[in-house]
């Protein structure tokens, strides 16, 4: 396989950061995927596709919108009508869904390189990510393993909760560099530590 | 104002992008009908009042939307998938 090469690399400072009066209260990391495909299915197909990614991965997923699974290694979650993204630590998901997914089910594109996975972690995640999206971060609208799709400009943003006090933001990685200066200078007022 | 994306939920506007008057129908490309192609082109109902028009949930789930928008109070009537509803 192909180096995944991180963008943020000249950009990523690890070490505690900002305002040191709480101690550390976000946590910013880079989880590196090895894997992170896209599906769609054909109209109709939904569920038959859905049962590939329990195949393939063993996460089930209800037909519910943005419902998600995670576990230790990998996450899947719809984040539009008939779409879903797996993502998985392990190179090599992208070839085994298209030995899988058959072109009359829907389509298949990896997008390993094309996204940047980042982990906001720790008591303030809510409070960091209300100050980019206009959504309703509260556990309540928004519960562990389920994710929306929205924007932060032109900053196009999976979100998924992957804990009670923990989100997994995929971004375009030619946009990631830049978002990630801003999500550091966001976090500056709760402290934060970059892993 | 708030569009509620049928898949995504209650969203802030900033998240769509208007597609136009979805009171027209495409006359057929190979036509030759001059006036029908005016009216498509450039024939508007221009309603005080509800109006039924297309849009993208372009900043969320991408899909497309057919939306019944009141043009003097700006209230959302109703929404669905653009694909549901032409049907
Ligand atoms: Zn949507």
């Amino acid at each position: 396989m192909v180096e995944i090469v991180s963008p943020l690399e000249p950009a990523y400072r690890r070490g505690a950061h900002g305002n040191r009066d709480g101690g550390s209260r976000i946590t910013l990391s880079e989880t590196q995927p090895g894997s992170i495909v896209q599906l769609a299915a054909w109209p109709g197909r939904e569920d038959a596709m859905r049962a590939v990614v329990k195949t393939v991965t063993g996460l089930a997923l209800d037909g519910a919108p943005g419902a998600g699974a995670v576990d230790e290694s990998s996450a899947a979650f719809g984040f539009a009508p008939g779409r879903w993204l797996v993502v998985d630590q392990a190179e090599g998901a992208g070839q085994t869904f298209r030995e899988k997914v058959s072109a009359d089910l829907g389509t298949v594109c990896d997008l390993s390189h094309g996204r940047t996975a980042i982990a906001v972690e720790g008591e303030k995640a809510e409070r960091l990510l209300s100050k980019f999206y206009a959504l309703d971060f509260s556990l309540a609208a928004f519960p562990v393993a389920s994710a929306k799709s929205t924007a932060h400009h032109d900053v196009f943003t999976l979100i998924q909760r992957t804990g009670a006090d923990r989100f997994d933001l995929y971004v375009y990685r030619s946009f990631a560099r830049s978002f990630w200066h801003l999500l550091c200078a966001s976090a500056e007022e709760f402290g934060y530590t970059v892993e | 104002m708030l569009i509620a994306c049928p898949y995504c939920g209650p969203r802030d506007l900033s998240e769509f992008t208007y597609q136009g008057d979805a009171n027209r129908t495409r006359p057929n490309p190979m036509s030759n009908d001059q006036s029908a192609w005016n009216a498509y082109v450039y024939e508007r109902v221009n309603p005080a009042g509800d109006h039924r028009e297309f849009w993208q949930h372009s900043g969320g789930c991408r899909a497309h939307l057919a939306v019944i928008r009141s043009t003097l109070t700006h209230e959302i009537k109703s929404v669905a998938f653009a694909r549901e509803a032409a049907k």
